[in-house]
């Protein structure tokens, strides 16, 4: 039989993260530092409202534009948490994830053959949703040395003519990095001068460690060139419930939901209800939860420094994306050797990009028991690395 | 929060907790930490340390009773005295001042149901101050200090995601 399928699709490599998560499978007394969402589970107040909205029987679906109800909480908390200004009938609307607005904002912002620009390493999607796009995805490798922050130059050496899209993933996906108010000050004018639109996926903005996170879109001259990617499933531990927003000048927005519309009618409505009270309700829960992101960060950090394995103190997310350059090995490599001599689940950081050579990205959205054990085998692993050496 | 709120935060449910390891975890270092706790529990903000129990797991036997008081108090006393005279009881677990239809509130654990009875007749009832108790006895206990009492229900993330 002849294949019938899409010849852009078949080109799209698969995710680097499949081959290892069967690989992790197979292996049931495995630890693994592997998952990129949190553990805890969400809050029950959250948990509670989306029961109470399937009993009163809230099974219909909602608006394509989701709940204005929740749009309007969603418009409060862009304004309350980063001072971003939207009006919530015509420059936001709700999503089933992160992840289904990053796909709508490529489709509706690129021509066939424009240029997206994507610093890497990070999350697995820019990349085939841009060629999906029929875009084409340009990687910007990161630098450790810049602590994987995307550099103005860096940035202006990979624009060209054709040059649409830039996206911006910050707080970071796997290497925790984050970009500060200054350090996007210098990116700005440049994206101006250059008539380049931002893709911002902020979905891990809640969770920075030294300062606030600060959204591109709050810069004088950017809101109208930036969609803001954000959603509940990291801050408010609601992977599962499936929902996120995109928020952006109306004519983009407006396309992006006539897409949303068609592919996919709404987001699930139960889980805007339970939304609605995670706006509302949970600054507290999020606070209790990010700082117990924080604790695990700095003690990752502290028993990296004790066994002499590098790595850049990163600010966001909850991810270490720590150095293993000097035992000579590819990161795959090491995963493999780490996962079958100690048990211990990492994924290679090439999983994010081929600039994730020589890094893994370990998470710690895990108790301490946990992590403990895990960071005792790494060590094990690399003294013995060592010792062989 | 303060260092201080920190600690007793995470301690509140890790009483366990390696010192070295929760130093760390709060960017201090060990003797800071040291410093900090030793400190509170000579302030008495740290009352002690216990151990969480499910006694219904186990071959003991034990009953807990909560027991409302109403009491006459005292001139010059309050009810500071009469509480006294009852919480200096081993088996009794907690005495609370309530507001609202009684005064006190009394947790007692005892090895049965008739030791729980004789110590509200004979202890607490013939208290002078004492004009009445009403005796509950807990059935099932399914949350206590936070904790859920019972088997952990644990939900299983997938192993690697993106």
């Amino acid at each position: 039989m002849t294949d019938p399928t899409n010849h852009i699709i078949k080109e799209i490599k698969p995710s680097g993260i499949r081959k290892f998560f069967d690989l992790v499978n197979q292996m049931d007394d495995a630890i693994s530092l592997g998952v990129g969402e949190p553990d805890f589970v969400t809050p029950w107040k959250i948990i509670d409202e989306g029961i109470y909205s399937l009993e009163k029987g809230r099974t219909y679906y909602t608006s394509n534009a989701g709940l204005a109800e929740l749009k309007s909480e969603i418009v409060k908390f862009l304004d309350r948490r980063y001072g971003l200004h939207y009006d919530e009938k015509n420059e936001v609307f709700v999503t089933v994830g992160g992840s289904e607005a990053i796909d709508l904002a490529m489709r509706v912002l690129l021509e066939p053959g424009d240029e997206v620009l994507v610093p890497q390493p990070s999350f697995v999607s820019y990349v085939p949703c841009a060629a999906m796009a029929y875009g084409i995805p340009v990687p910007i490798a990161l630098r450790a040395e810049d602590e994987f922050k995307l550099t103005p130059e860096a940035l202006e050496a990979a624009i060209t003519p054709k040059t649409k899209m830039l996206v911006l993933p910050f707080p970071n996906n796997p290497t925790g990095a984050i970009m500060t108010r200054n350090e996007l000050a210098h990116l700005v004018d440049i994206i101006v001068e250059n008539d380049i639109y931002v893709l911002s996926d902020e979905i891990y903005s809640e969770l920075t460690y030294k300062e606030r996170h600060c959204s591109i879109a709050s810069f004088p001259g950017m809101k109208e060139r930036t969609v803001v990617i954000n959603g509940f499933s990291k801050s408010h531990a609601m992977t599962g419930w499936r929902l996120g927003y995109a928020a952006g000048p109306a004519p983009i927005i407006k396309q992006m939901l006539k897409l949303h519309q068609f592919a996919i009618m709404c987001a699930p409505t139960n889980s805007q209800y339970a939304a609605v009270v995670a706006m509302r309700e949970c600054d507290e829960e999020v606070e209790a939860m990010r700082e117990a992101y924080d604790q695990r960060r700095r003690f990752l950090l502290y028993r990296f420094r004790e066994m002499g394995l590098p790595c850049f103190e990163p600010f966001g997310a909850f991810y270490m994306f720590p150095d293993i350059r000097k035992f000579g090995m590819t990161s795959e490599e090491f995963a493999n050797r780490l996962l079958q001599e100690e048990k211990v689940a990492v994924v290679p950081g090439t999983a994010f990009g081929d600039c994730g050579e020589g890094f893994l990205r370990i998470s710690y959205a895990y108790s301490l028991e946990n992590l403990k054990e895990a960071l005792d085998r790494i060590e094990h692993f690399i003294k013995r690395l060592e010792a062989d050496a | 929060m303060e260092l201080r709120e920190k600690i007793l935060t995470y301690i509140e449910k890790h009483a366990k907790v390696d010192a070295a390891d929760l130093a760390a975890m709060l960017g201090v270092d060990e003797v800071t930490l040291a410093n900090e706790i030793g400190a509170m529990e000579k302030e008495r903000i740290i009352c002690g340390y216990h151990t969480m129990i499910d006694w219904s797991r186990t071959k003991e036997e034990k009953v807990t009773a909560l027991i409302e008081v109403r009491v006459t108090p005292q001139r010059g006393l309050g009810f500071d005295n009469v509480a006294e005279r009852i919480y200096r009881y081993p088996e009794v677990l907690a005495v609370y001042l309530i507001s609202g239809s009684y005064d006190l509130m009394v947790i007692l654990e005892g090895k049965s149901l008739k030791e729980v009875a004789q110590f509200v007749n004979d202890k607490l009832a013939s208290l002078d101050t004492v004009l009445s108790t009403a005796t509950h006895f807990i059935l099932k206990k399914y949350k206590d200090h936070g904790t859920v009492l019972g088997k952990e229900v644990k939900y299983e993330r997938i192993k690697v995601t993106p």
